[in-house]
C-alpha cells in the first residue's frame, strides 16, 4: 500500500516539470551560486580587496610599500586608473583624484602615502614631525577598510623589516644614550643574520608599526545602509510580484477571458502594455512603501533624496514588470511560470546582491552580477542615498534598466503572439 | 440613384481550418439574415466552437472567408457588431458583477454614459442588478452563466454569439436562460446558438445548422430537416436482449440503422404506426429476443441519427 502511494508520487513528479525543477535544479543553482561566492570555486577564496595607492614620498622605502601591496594577493592594488585598450596608460592617481574616485564607488579605499613618509616611517619612537599615511574609504563597504589597514601592517612587515630595525635601534639609542662598542658589534652582527625580507613570514603585531589616519570619504551618515537593503529586498520582491502580475495573462488565458479581451477592440500589444504598466505601478507603490517604512522606523533620509529615488524607482519598476510579461509569455501554465519564476529571480537576487552585497563577492561574481536587475537597481539606490551623486551620474543604471526593459517587452510580445489567434 | 441592400448580417464562406492532422471546419458556407437565431447543433467535437470563434474573430482561416455587416471578421467594424459568449466563464473571479461589465464595456471602447447605460441594460437583462456588487466567485453557477452572457453584450451588438451557454447549469437557471435570449430577439438581435442539446436548437432557434465531424450536414428550418430526413414517416426505436449477436444483419435487411455505440438498438423509419406490428412479428419469428419498443415522432435527434448513425450526445 504504501509502495503503491511512493509510486505514485514519484510518478506524479516525474510529470510536473515545474516541481522538478523546483526539487532538483533549484537546490543545485542556489548551492553553487553561494559556493562560488563563499567557496572561491575551489580557488583564492576570499575576494580581493580593491585599494587605490598614491606615493608622494616618492622614496625607496615608499616604493618598496607600493610594490608590496601591489603583490599582496588579498588586496587589488592599483596606482592608475585601469587602461584602456589602445589608450595610453592614464596618469597616477593624486590624493585628489584618488578620493573622488573613492567617493565614486571605484574603490571602497585609497591609501595616501605622505611625503617624509620613507625618513620616518614607524609611528613609536620621537619625531613629531612625521606624517602618517592617510586611509580613505567608503564606509558603504566596513569590511574594506579593516582588511586594508591591517593589511598594510602586515605589508610593512613583511616588505620593510630592515627599515622597521634600523629605526627601531635609531630610537633606542637616542632613548638610552648610546650603545657600547661591543653592544654595538653585537647588534650588528645580529642584524646581518637576519633573513632577507622576502623569506620573513612576519607575524602581525596588536600595536601598530604604521601610523595611519582612517577618514570616511563618503562621510557619516545615520543609517544610510538601509537604503542599499530596501533597495535590495525590494527588487528580489518586485520581482516575485511582476512575475505574478504577468501570470494574470495565463489565468486569463485559461479562462478564456483572453479571448473575449481580442476579440474586443484590444490589440494584444495594448493588453500588453496595459498589464506591464499594472505591474509598474504596483511595482512603484511596494519601494515607496519600503523606503518610506526605511524612513519612518530606520531613519532613512528619504526626503532629501526624493528626485532621485523617484527616477531609480520609475526605472526599476519599468524593467522589472518586463521582466515579468516575459515570464509569462514564455510560459505555457501557471506551474511552469512560478517554477521558473522562482528559481530566475532567487538566482538573480543571489548574484545580484540582494541577499548580501555585491562587494563581498569575487569580482568575477561581481561581473556576472552586472547581468541582473538588482545589481543595476541597488548601484542606482547607492548612488542616490549613499554618495549623494547627482541624478545625472544615474544614467547608466536608468539606461540599462530601460534598455533591457525595452528590449524584454519587445522579446514578450514577439512571444505573446500564440495568443493572438488559434 | 438606388442605395445598396443592407449587408447581410453574417456570411460565412467555404470556411476551412485546420489544427495538425485534424480538421476542423471543412469547407462550411452559411448567412444568416437580419433578426434570424440559427442553431448550429451537434455533438462535442464537431467544430461548432471552432466555427463561432471564427466568426468572432480568434481563428486564422486556411481557407474561406467570413464577414459581419459586410465587415471581415476580426475587423474593428465587426468587432462592434458583434458580441460573443464564450463556453468557457470568461470572467474576472475577483471582480463584481458590475466591475466585470464595466471592464469589458470598456475593452469595447464604451465611456461615459454609454458604459453607464450598457451595465444598467445588461445587469436588468441577466436578472443580477440586486447582486451588481457580489464577486463573481460569490454567485451560483447560474448567475455566473448569466453574467458571462452579459459581459459579451454591454457594447448592445446586432449579432450576438452563444457557444453552449447552458452547459452545466441547472433546469431553473436554463429556463431563465432561454428567457434572456428569447428577450435578445424580441429586442431585434440576430443570435448564433451552438448546443449539443436538441431541445434548445428546437425551442430557440428558427433555422438549424447540423454540424458533423466539420462539415454542415443538413441546413434549415427544422420541420424541413426533419421532412427531408424522414418524410411522412415515424421513427421507430427497437432494443434487443444484449446476447443478440446478429441483430444488426437483420436491421439491414429491413431498411434499419443500428445506433452507432449502442450495439443492441436499431431505428426504423416507418410510413405508418401499424408497421410495428409486422416488424415485432419478424423479429420474433427470427428468434431475436425484443426487450423494448417505441414509436417516436422524428425530432432532430432522429434526423442526426439518421444522418450519421450516432446520436448527438455522444
Amino acid at each position: 500500500m504504501i509502495a503503491a502511494i511512493v509510486l505514485n508520487g514519484f510518478r506524479a513528479l516525474r510529470r510536473d516539470r515545474g516541481a522538478l525543477i523546483l526539487s532538483f535544479i533549484l537546490p543545485v543553482a542556489f548551492f553553487s551560486i553561494f559556493g562560488m561566492i563563499f567557496g572561491g570555486m575551489g580557488s583564492s577564496g576570499t575576494a580581493r580587496v580593491s585599494v587605490l595607492v598614491v606615493d608622494q614620498d616618492r622614496s625607496a622605502v615608499s616604493a618598496r610599500l607600493v610594490q608590496a601591496l601591489i603583490e599582496e594577493r588579498s588586496l587589488a592594488a592599483s596606482t592608475h586608473p585601469n587602461e584602456k585598450k589602445g589608450q595610453p596608460v592614464p596618469p597616477d592617481y593624486t590624493a585628489a583624484s584618488a578620493e573622488a574616485a573613492v567617493k565614486q564607488g571605484a574603490a571602497p579605499a585609497a591609501l595616501i602615502i605622505p611625503k617624509g613618509f620613507g625618513a620616518h616611517p614607524i609611528s613609536f619612537g620621537p619625531g613629531n614631525d612625521r606624517a602618517p599615511i592617510q586611509l580613505l574609504h567608503d564606509s558603504s563597504d566596513p569590511v574594506a577598510a579593516q582588511m586594508v589597514g591591517g593589511m598594510l601592517q602586515k605589508v610593512v612587515m613583511t616588505s620593510l623589516p630592515d627599515t622597521m630595525e634600523n629605526a627601531g635601534m635609531q630610537y633606542f639609542e637616542q632613548f638610552s644614550g648610546g650603545l657600547t662598542p661591543e653592544q654595538r658589534a653585537r647588534i650588528d652582527a645580529a642584524m646581518a643574520r637576519r633573513p632577507s625580507a622576502a623569506g620573513r613570514t612576519g607575524a602581525a603585531r596588536d600595536m601598530q608599526l604604521i601610523a595611519v589616519d582612517v577618514r570616511d570619504v563618503v562621510g557619516e551618515k545615520h543609517n544610510s545602509m538601509i537604503a542599499f537593503y530596501a533597495a535590495g529586498i525590494g527588487v528580489m520582491f518586485l520581482l516575485f510580484t511582476a512575475s505574478a502580475a504577468g501570470g494574470t495573462l495565463l489565468d486569463e488565458s485559461d479562462s478564456g477571458a483572453l479571448d473575449r479581451i481580442l476579440s474586443a477592440r484590444v490589440s494584444m500589444t495594448t493588453l500588453l502594455a496595459g498589464k506591464m504598466a499594472y505591474s509598474a505601478l504596483l511595482a512603484s507603490a511596494q519601494l515607496t512603501l519600503m523606503f518610506l517604512w526605511g524612513a519612518a522606523v530606520f531613519h532613512l533620509d528619504l526626503f532629501n533624496h526624493i528626485p532621485g529615488f523617484m527616477v531609480m524607482t520609475a526605472a526599476t519598476s519599468f524593467a522589472v514588470a518586463s521582466f515579468g510579461m516575459l515570464l509569462a509569455s514564455l510560459s505555457h501554465t501557471r506551474a511552469q511560470q512560478g517554477a521558473i519564476s522562482t528559481l530566475i529571480i532567487l538566482t538573480m537576487s543571489a548574484i545580484g546582491g540582494s541577499m548580501f552585497p555585491r562587494y563581498f563577492m569575487p569580482e568575477a561574481m561581481q561581473k556576472v552580477g552586472l547581468l541582473t536587475f538588482n545589481a543595476w537597481a541597488i548601484d542606482g539606490y547607492t548612488k542616490v542615498f549613499w554618495r549623494d551623486e547627482p541624478i545625472l551620474h544615474l544614467a547608466p543604471q536608468v539606461a540599462v534598466l530601460v534598455g533591457a526593459g525595452l528590449v524584454l517587452f519587445l522579446i514578450a510580445r514577439r512571444f505573446a503572439r500564440r495568443w493572438e489567434f488559434s | 440613384m438606388a442605395s445598396p441592400p443592407p449587408a447581410i448580417p453574417l456570411r460565412i464562406d467555404s470556411v476551412f481550418k485546420r489544427f495538425g492532422d485534424l480538421t476542423a471546419v471543412s469547407g462550411v458556407s452559411l448567412e444568416v439574415r437580419e433578426r434570424a437565431c440559427l442553431g448550429l447543433l451537434g455533438p462535442n467535437g464537431a467544430g461548432k466552437s471552432t466555427l463561432i470563434r471564427s466568426i468572432a474573430g480568434r481563428v486564422h482561416l486556411d481557407s474561406g472567408s467570413v464577414r459581419v455587416f459586410g465587415h471581415p471578421a476580426g475587423s474593428a467594424a465587426a468587432c462592434a457588431e458583434l458580441g460573443w459568449v464564450p463556453q468557457e466563464l470568461a470572467l474576472y473571479p475577483l471582480l463584481t458583477c458590475r466591475e466585470n461589465l464595466e471592464a469589458f464595456g470598456r475593452y469595447q471602447g464604451l465611456r461615459g454614459k454609454a458604459l453607464h447605460e450598457g451595465i444598467a441594460w445588461c445587469l436588468e437583462w441577466a436578472a443580477l442588478a440586486d447582486r451588481a456588487s457580489a464577486t463573481v466567485k460569490t454567485l451560483s453557477g447560474g448567475m455566473r452563466r448569466r453574467l458571462n452572457m452579459a459581459a459579451g453584450l454591454v457594447h448592445r451588438p446586432r449579432i450576438v454569439l452563444l457557444d453552449e451557454p447552458t452547459v452545466g447549469v441547472d433546469p431553473q437557471s436554463r429556463n431563465r436562460i432561454f428567457d434572456m435570449v428569447a428577450e435578445l430577439r424580441g429586442q431585434g438581435a440576430t443570435v448564433i446558438y451552438t448546443t449539443h442539446y436538441m431541445e434548445e436548437a428546437e425551442r430557440l432557434c428558427d433555422s438549424i445548422a447540423v454540424i458533423d465531424h466539420g462539415r454542415v450536414i443538413a441546413q434549415g428550418p427544422k420541420e424541413e430537416l426533419v421532412a427531408q430526413a424522414f418524410g411522412s414517416r415515424s421513427d421507430v426505436v427497437m432494443r434487443f436482449a444484449s446476447s443478440v449477436e446478429n441483430a444488426a444483419a437483420w436491421a439491414a435487411e429491413r431498411g434499419g440503422t443500428m445506433q452507432e455505440g449502442a450495439d443492441s438498438v436499431a431505428h426504423f423509419a416507418v410510413a405508418k404506426p401499424t408497421d410495428i406490428g409486422p416488424l415485432l412479428d419478424a423479429a420474433i419469428s427470427d428468434g431475436l429476443e425484443v426487450i423494448d419498443v417505441v414509436l417516436r415522432r422524428p425530432n432532430l435527434e432522429s434526423v442526426f441519427l439518421q444522418l450519421t448513425g450516432r446520436e448527438l450526445r455522444q
